[in-house]
């Protein structure tokens, strides 16, 4: 076999070298990091997904050494392939960061933002991106697309609510089950993941859906509102299933199992497709061998604290003043205005921070 | 009188059936390109002509031609786009009802050309009585030897069919087209690989407007030279405008792309003056999708001078202060037309016909309709206007097919253009449901109606 050529193409200035045909996004990925755009639609196992969602676009400031002009467009990284001394901007590019704050903020306009209430929360790929690419408010002020709950058989529910059409369920049904029952219907702002019309979704390994869903709006029924996804510990576990590898991640609480899905790796991609019998029926710790706490990239906002960094410490534009027509804040009781023990001189709430025993003792002696 | 190359003889009685249409001098073209000339050189007469495509963004035809693949034993395919549903369009209507035998000739022209054998025509389902009037011409041009196998004993196979869309504005983009030709939903495909390469079925295909086909048959006729030799620069040949708004005559008209817009606006020949005695406000010249322009720059570009109907001329000062000839849609507005109320009803049509697959035309289309409507209706806000901006510059070039541009430029050329019109209507909004705002300071300041 002869040996494929390598394309150097620098993305965000990091140099790497790639075989021809690798996407911008599947290099950006090899170099990792930052510099990898985010994708909602795209999946490395599903053929013809991506080029959707329009979250991961770049710029291309150079197309190649041999036409060194660049992309008029910002192009979407995961169906694009990259050429022979490509320059590529990430990160790097005020306006590729423009443009998928707009994305991001086109995502979230019909999105319920439920959260609280989510099974995907703490593994939600689109919470991570608002995170890291969305503004702290809305400037929607209509009401939000909803849609009833569908029950896709007895295991997996579709709430259509929280979609964000990225087509990888289209996909995972018709490439992973051979048998198609199940795909878009309507159009524009009201299309919706359907079977035609209600049937169930009845294969083998159609609970892969679950897996592949970047939000919560597919959900796995034997585990919804059962527990929190970041009170739960990932185990590697494997058992001998005649169907599929059998290789899984137990998640448990003590010794409960309380879901099995896929491996995914380090992008949220399902490593090894795996059964419905696996996924939804074997909840003994005795079903399972178990190989050891699985190490998972914690990346989501709240596994990593992420929240701390952008909304913890976010400053409300509306001060106090502001909203009650110029009146001061005042606590409703200063005990150190009737306590004898401390200085009755220091109003606390002049104080930016909590008072400290060092507040009283320092001063006014 | 201009030069007439499509419609010339539309209206002769009886040239819907062969029998007339031959006698008028039809299928001249199919004889002389497949007895005298090769597919190479019907290319080069194309290319020759300066033939652009007339469906809207005006890509030279015969470069379009000249991109196909031609892998060994892989069939190709042409395909005749007549999924017309661009709002203030109806010229390719015009040209199949009246003249079918143009296009049914103009399409066995361009397979040869192109080598293909089995060609199609995708029709906007609308179009339920054209299909009738096509196939039936398709059944005379096969009863005659045009069509079928062994054309004119040249061994050259070619058949036509006619397809009926579901009539979705999106299978007017070549890919959806393709897709929903293949009977899949029709969303339009990521490119590359564009259908030169990939296209239906997987296989080298080119998808052309019907006006772009007929077009093909004066070009045979009379050679690419003397075809380039209408109209003037880039803009060769002759183009069908379907004009339509507040003029007396509204209609299908062609012309050699040399008159001005206000000589095509107020002659007697064409559209006859704006209608009851109004004056001209606002044109939105190549269909709806290309930005609208107020009267002081639809007569004269912003540098002064006469602007006329043609590529250049109508695009001339970018989208600043210029247009584009996109598909001929020549939709004129008077005085007593609501620009806010106009851009709304244009934004709740590409609301509705967004295929929604990707997020920012998806989202971003109805997100603009539903403010318009607060505007029009009088519940809009100051912050509205620069929201909308925003919304359509995070739309427009970041999606996959050009229905996201085509829904962002509308809403963008208003605001640019009508800007105190909207804010008219933000600070007073009751009044705003009684009168029209009126003409303002864009009023043609030329005209005067007598």
């Amino acid at each position: 076999m002869s040996e494929q050529p390598l394309f150097k193409v620098t993305i965000d200035n990091i140099t790497v070298e790639v075989p021809a045909g690798t996407t911008i996004l599947n290099a950006a990925r090899k170099i990792g990091g930052d510099v990898a755009p985010p994708a909602m639609c795209y999946y490395s196992k599903l053929e013809g997904s991506g080029g959707k969602c329009r979250t991961c676009l770049v710029e291309v400031s150079k197309g190649s050494e041999k036409d060194p002009r660049p992309m008029p467009k910002l192009v979407a990284s995961c169906r694009t392939t990259v050429m022979d001394g490509m320059e590529v901007k990430n990160i790097t590019s005020d306006r590729v960061m423009d443009a998928r704050s707009g994305v991001v903020e086109f995502l979230l306009i019909n999105h319920p933002l439920d959260c609280p209430v989510c099974d995907q929360a703490g593994e939600c790929h689109l919470q991570d991106l608002s995170y890291e690419h969305g503004k702290a408010g809305t400037r929607y002020e209509f009401q939000r697309r909803t849609f009833k709950k569908h029950d896709l058989g007895d295991k997996i529910q579709l709430h259509m609510t929280r979609c964000i059409l990225c087509y990888r369920c289209v996909f995972t049904a018709d490439q992973l089950t051979g048998k198609r029952e199940h795909g878009v219907l309507d159009r524009g702002d009201h299309a919706e993941i359907a079977t035609y019309i209600e049937k169930n979704l009845d294969n083998e390994f159609i609970g892969n859906v679950i897996d592949v869903c970047p939000v919560g709006a597919l959900t796995d029924k034997t585990f919804r509102f059962k527990n929190r996804v970041w009170f739960l510990k990932p185990m590697d576990a494997h058992r001998d299933c005649p169907t599929c590898s059998g290789k899984v991640t137990l998640w448990n609480r003590g010794d409960e199992v309380f879901r099995v899905t896929a491996r995914k790796d380090q992008w949220g991609e399902v490593e090894d497709w795996i059964c419905n019998t696996c996924r939804f029926d074997k909840k003994q710790t005795s079903d399972w061998v178990i190989e050891g706490p699985r190490l998972i990239d914690r990346h989501s906002v709240i596994s990593q604290g992420h929240y701390a960094g952008s909304v913890g410490t976010h400053k409300p534009t509306e001060t106090f003043e502001a909203v009650h027509a110029g009146r001061q804040p005042k606590l409703l009781m200063d005990i150190h205005s009737v306590s004898e023990v401390n200085k009755p001189e220091i109003t606390l709430s002049k104080l930016d921070r909590p008072a400290h025993s060092t507040d009283f003792t320092s001063n006014k002696d | 009188m201009g030069v007439k190359l499509l419609l010339e003889k539309a209206h002769v009685p009886g040239i819907r059936y062969i029998e007339t249409y031959r006698k008028e001098g039809g299928y001249r073209a199919v004889e002389k390109a497949l007895k005298q000339m090769d597919p190479a050189s019907i290319v080069e007469e194309v290319k020759k002509s300066g033939l652009r495509g007339r469906g809207g963004a005006g890509f030279p035809a015969g470069m379009k031609w000249s991109f196909i693949a031609k892998p060994e034993g892989v069939p190709r395919h042409l395909v005749c786009n007549a999924d017309e549903s661009e709002p203030g369009t109806f010229k390719d209507r015009y040209l199949m009802e009246f003249i079918p035998h143009l296009l049914i000739e103009g399409l066995i022209v361009s397979s040869f050309a192109l080598g293909s054998n089995d060609t199609y025509i995708y029709i906007r389902g609308e179009y339920a009585w054209i299909v009738d009037i096509l196939e039936q011409a398709i059944e005379e041009a096969k009863a005659n030897g045009f069509l079928g196998k062994n054309i004119l004993g040249t061994g050259f196979d070619c058949n036509i069919y006619v397809q009926r869309g579901a009539g979705a504005y999106i299978c007017g983009e070549e890919t959806a087209l393709i897709e929903s030709l293949e009977g899949k939903r029709g969303n339009p495909r990521i490119k590359p690989p564009f259908p030169a390469i990939e296209g239906l079925w997987r296989r080298p295909t080119v998808v052309n407007n019907v006006e772009t086909l007929a077009a093909v048959v004066p070009i045979i006729n009379m050679g690419g030279d003397e075809y380039a030799k209408i109209g003037v620069g880039r803009s060769t040949g002759t183009k069908l405008i379907s004009a339509c708004g507040n003029i007396n005559k509204p209609g299908v008209y062609e012309i050699d792309m040399t008159i001005s817009v206000e000589e095509f606006i107020y002659s007697d020949e064409y559209c006859g003056g704006i209608a009851n005695g109004k004056r001209l406000k606002a044109c939105i010249p190549g269909g709806s999708s290309v930005p609208i322009l107020p009267a002081n720059l639809l007569l004269k570009t912003a540098k002064g001078e006469t602007r006329y109907m043609n590529y250049e001329s109508l695009s001339d000062g970018g989208f600043a202060t210029g247009s584009m000839m996109g598909s001929g849609g020549f939709i004129v507005l008077d005085e007593d037309q609501c620009i806010v109320k106009n851009t709304y009803t244009l934004a709740r049509f590409y609301r509705h016909e967004s295929c929604g697959q990707c997020s920012p035309c998806r989202e971003g289309t109805g997100w603009m309709e539903k403010i318009l409507k607060n505007i029009d209706t009088g519940k809009g806000k100051m912050s509205d206007i620069d929201l909308l901006w925003d919304i359509q510059r995070k739309i427009e070039g970041n999606t996959i097919c050009p229905l996201g541009d085509a829904a962002a430029w509308p809403v963008a050329a208003a605001i640019r253009h009508f800007r105190d019109e909207f804010e008219w209507h933000v600070n007073h909004p009751e009044e705003a449901q009684k009168r029209n705002y009126g003409l303002a300071h864009y009023a043609d300041p030329i005209h005067v109606p007598a």
